[in-house]
């Protein structure tokens, strides 16, 4: 044991027993994992990534480099520093070498987050943090004072986070800071209290009193364990009552080590000798098994080495104030050469600086050495003097680019002690330029992904949306996927039924009696006013003025280059008012398309856009009996094809219900899309379904759905198009049209590339092969061999199912002047074999539109 | 995170804005009469400076209505907010 008698706050009241590397240990309640480990003589930690040599505790605090550790319980967690892991009861950590080990098993901690705003922020909690916290809350301020220590008390007036570290700070003084709440308790941590918390902090005022960090030297051998920041030494002798050596060298190149060598003197630890560059003097090399046990020092000039026994080197190459959050903040660092440190240097943010005067910097960095192999600028990487001239030698002259060359600085640590030495290699390789730095970029310390997602997982993720008669399709065994956020029933199996027998099933019931589907997902949208007409005209394709109240048209966006983005339908309810509906996954995009030419275009128009998505259920009801069901449900609605023709709307009372039926089809058939109010939404479907129990009414999900449309060449927007396609390209030219003078879009379809003949055209794909299923995203060639890269490739399969009303398989596929190539034999290169495919029109289950009256 | 100042709702986190790109550019009075060079241009070509720039931010998440900000590029500095 090297624990001083009485020196050290830790509470000697209360021993707590760890394990680390498979040996039992005990420190004090008060310790860290670092200090214990120094107080039961544990000096090797782990070992180096690349070189494999050992590792040691370099310092006190977060800059730690090497003393890198994972803790196996109470919960595994990789790559922490035994520096900054308070020790509790039941601790059980190992060295790394380098790599950690996440967890197996699902972490069971909570993990939260809290928005704060305040007036000032202080960072840091020593004796100016506090005096600044303390002085601001006087004014009447809203002050929060976070330190990453387990501070007890702060300031009156003032809101301590203690066990906070401010990793990031962002543009308009919005700071993230990381709590750690129950990590130090163990096994005793309360389940209901979050074990981390995220705070999202925006002040009025930031001061950062981050303190400095020291700065150790390049030397031969200056990573062996043993060597040790200065005033770490001083740290784990005043906060921990730890020796970290019985006999120590002091390394420095300026006044702060010889207070850490009076300290540790008084202590008990032997001081052997203090070398001081400013005297010409340098330590040239360590010796030792694992740690030091001899420092070598010669002069710098040259002469005789003298030896000394040595179990601790202190090293100090001078202070450097914490200045990774101003440097996040915008603020500027210069280095001052007179002081040898860096300084803040200006931001354009309300951000002060505190900076401690007392700590001397340096210029000496580097010990001259004929061989630079063990000089260590970067302890967790590795990485060398010689490295970093390496890294000059190939032309590299920004420290950015040494920095991504050697890897030096992309520790865990970010190079808090390493990165002002590999700068300074820099330097003293090219000789003259200034000292500068790599970019701080946030996280100051690392972060933990659980605390980023905090309770944002798993369900909570993303909202999830489900209809009004999602329960019912649950109840029915309906298996879901997700549409946007929208929970939708994909087909509903009966008894052992896989997909493919459903679906068939399904598609037989809509082809020849009668099915329903909920369609309430479509994005529904409501344009009112007395220019809703005049507006609509200016953004669908087609003519929509010209509709009558009672009518319905189908239509298509695009966006000013001529890209479709969406399709719909749109139904005039009044003069002064349309109903239109999108896709479902693209309803808010099409809301904010409209809000945004009314707004930023056409402010004069008088129209006004409401989204009544989730105002109405829908209910599909498809197929050649599904008039039999309507009318049955509807006594008051003449539903024959002339008094209720396609493409028209009725409202009508069905089942009781006040509703809207339209009579629009998305697959081909005679179908009616009846909207009631979403409550009622379970109970229309419930009444639907009953009715259609003499024809065998069968639900259907959106598999069905996809392969009813494919087969009429129905095209899905995002599906069958990807922001790259014309209507005219999907061979909708007739939604198009030449008589307007302009709408969105239309310009575009003149350009030279719109109006290229070989553009990639939709169109249907029948696999010679019957049975052949193509693969979504095949890609199309003409050849049946392969030819060598670049293969010219034609287009791809954009849908491709199995069709029980077309007796086989088939598929829509975007290809390079397809329309012409009707009826030519394309092939599907599909790794191990090559499918030969026929080109047809994209409709091919009945072209001529007979079904669609019933 | 931007703190950016909606001039109907206040000032409010980037997160519940969406951002609209250059200002002032305005949909051409008759797209027909212009070349299609002239035309691409519209569509495609925007400003990029160094410096003030006035773009287009829509409060998406609050009001959603757009509005002018001027921000200058180098320092994320909001100059001006404008209806």
């Amino acid at each position: 044991m090297t624990r001083h008698p009485t020196a050290g706050l830790v509470d000697r009241s209360v021993p707590v027993g760890f394990r680390f590397d498979g040996q039992e240990y005990r420190g004090y309640r008060g310790d860290t994992l670092a200090s214990a480990l120094l107080a039961n003589g544990v000096r090797q930690v782990g070992t180096s990534v690349r070189l494999g040599r050992p590792r040691g505790i370099y310092s006190a605090g977060s800059e730690e480099p090497t003393g890198v550790v994972q803790i196996e319980e109470p919960f595994p967690e990789p790559m922490l520093t035994a520096t900054t892991v308070e020790l509790h009861d039941g601790l059980v950590a190992s060295g790394l070498s380098g790599r950690g080990r996440l967890a197996t098993t699902p972490d069971p901690a909570r993990y939260d987050a809290v928005y704060a705003h305040t007036d000032v922020l202080v960072v840091g909690g020593g004796p100016a943090g506090v005096a600044a916290a303390e002085a601001a809350a006087r004014t009447g301020a809203r002050v929060i004072l976070a330190d990453e220590h387990p501070v007890a008390a702060g300031p009156t007036g003032v809101r301590l986070l203690a066990r906070t570290t401010v990793v990031g700070y962002y543009d308009d003084n919005y700071l993230v800071a990381v709590q750690r709440r129950t990590n130090h308790l163990g096994a005793a941590a309360p389940p209901h209290v979050a074990r981390e918390r995220l705070w999202r902090i925006r002040a009025g005022r930031v001061v950062l009193a981050t303190g400095a960090h020291e700065r150790p030297i390049a030397f031969a051998g200056n990573d062996r364990p043993g060597v040790m920041l200065a005033g770490a030494a001083r740290t784990y002798l005043h906060r921990y009552g730890v020796l970290a050596g019985r006999r120590a060298v002091v390394f420095t190149t300026n006044d702060s080590a010889y207070a850490a060598a009076r300290e540790l003197a008084g202590a008990g630890v032997e001081i052997a000798e203090i070398v001081d560059t400013r005297q010409g003097q340098a330590v040239v090399g360590v010796e030792g098994d694992t740690g030091v046990s001899t420092v070598e020092v010669a002069p710098l000039a040259g002469g005789a080495t003298r030896r000394y026994d040595a179990d601790l080197l202190l090293v100090s190459g001078g202070w450097n104030p914490v200045l990774h959050l101003y440097s996040q903040a915008g603020g500027r660092l210069r280095f001052d050469e007179e002081l040898g440190r860096f300084v803040p240097d200006g931001c354009r943010q309300a951000v002060s600086f505190v900076l401690d005067e007392s700590l001397p910097g340096s210029t000496f960095f580097v010990v001259p050495a004929e061989d630079y192999r063990t000089h260590f600028v970067d302890l967790q990487r590795d990485v060398t003097v010689a490295d970093v001239l390496d890294a000059t030698g190939a032309g590299l002259r920004s420290v950015e680019h040494v920095k991504r060359y050697t890897t030096a600085g992309t520790a865990h640590d970010q190079g808090k002690t390493s990165g002002v030495l590999t700068s300074a290699a820099v330097r003293q390789a090219l000789g003259g330029h200034a000292l500068g730095l790599t970019t701080f970029r946030p996280p100051y310390t690392p972060v933990s992904f659980a605390t980023l997602a905090g309770r944002d997982r798993g369900r909570c993720f993303d909202p999830v949306r489900v209809t009004a008669i999602h329960d019912w399709h649950v109840a029915h065994g309906a298996l879901f996927e997700n549409v946007g956020q929208w929970q939708r029933a994909r087909y509903y199996p009966v008894a052992a039924e896989d997909m493919p027998a459903a679906v068939r099933r399904e598609c037989r019931a809509a082809r020849e009696g009668v099915a329903l589907m909920d369609a309430s997902t479509l994005g529904k949208i409501e344009v009112q006013g007395a220019d809703a007409a005049a507006f609509l005209d200016r953004l669908y394709t087609n003519v929509l003025s010209s509709l009558r109240p009672g009518a319905i048209r189908y239509g298509v966006l695009c966006h000013a280059d001529g890209m479709l983005f969406d399709d719909g339908t749109v139904a005039r309810l009044a003069e002064d008012r349309f109903l239109l509906t999108t896709t479902t996954g693209n309803a808010a995009a099409v809301l904010e398309w409209l809000e945004e030419w009314l707004q930023t275009e056409w402010p004069h128009l008088r129209a006004y856009c409401t989204s009544v998505t989730e105002q109405w259920a829908t209910v599909a009801l498809v197929g050649p009996r599904s008039r039999d069901v309507l009318r049955s449900l509807a006594p008051d609605l003449a539903v024959d094809a002339a008094a209720f023709p396609f493409m028209t709307w009725r409202d009508s009372t069905v089942a009781g219900l006040a509703a809207r039926v339209c009579r629009i089809s998305f697959s081909g058939e005679l179908a009616y899309e009846i909207n009631v109010p979403w409550w009622y939404g379970t109970a229309l479907w419930e009444a639907v379904y009953a009715a259609g129990q003499p024809f065998g009414i069968t639900p259907y999900g959106t598999e069905t759905m996809h392969v009813l449309r494919a087969e009429k060449g129905y095209p899905i927007v995002g599906q069958d198009t990807d922001g790259t396609v014309t209507p005219h390209d999907l061979g909708m030219a007739w939604v198009v049209s030449k008589k307007k003078p302009d709408f969105v879009g239309k310009r575009s379809f003149s350009r030279v590339d719109t109006s290229r003949p070989d553009r990639r055209h939709l169109v249907g794909l029948l696999p010679d092969d019957r049975t052949t299923l193509l693969p979504e995203g095949a890609h199309l060639i003409a050849t049946r061999d392969v030819p060598p890269p670049p293969v010219p490739a034609l287009g791809h399969v954009t849908s491709s199912y199995p069709s029980a009303a077309l007796g086989r398989t088939f598929a829509l596929a975007l290809v390079k002047g397809g329309r012409d190539r009707i009826g030519q034999r394309l092939y599907a290169p599909l790794g191990d074999r090559v499918v030969p495919v026929t080109v047809a029109g994209p409709v091919l289950y009945d072209p001529e539109g007979a079904r669609r009256d019933g | 995170m931007l703190l950016i100042r909606c001039p109907w709702c206040g000032p409010r986190d980037e997160a519940e804005y969406h951002y609209g790109g250059q200002a002032h550019v305005a949909y051409p009075e008759d797209p027909s009469a212009l070349t299609d060079e002239e035309w691409a241009r519209y569509l495609f070509v925007r400003a990029n400076p160094e410096g003030p720039f006035t773009e287009r931010w829509c409060h998406t998440a609050g009001c959603r209505r757009w509005f002018t900000v001027v921000r200058d590029t180098r320092t994320n500095e909001i100059l001006a907010v404008s209806r």
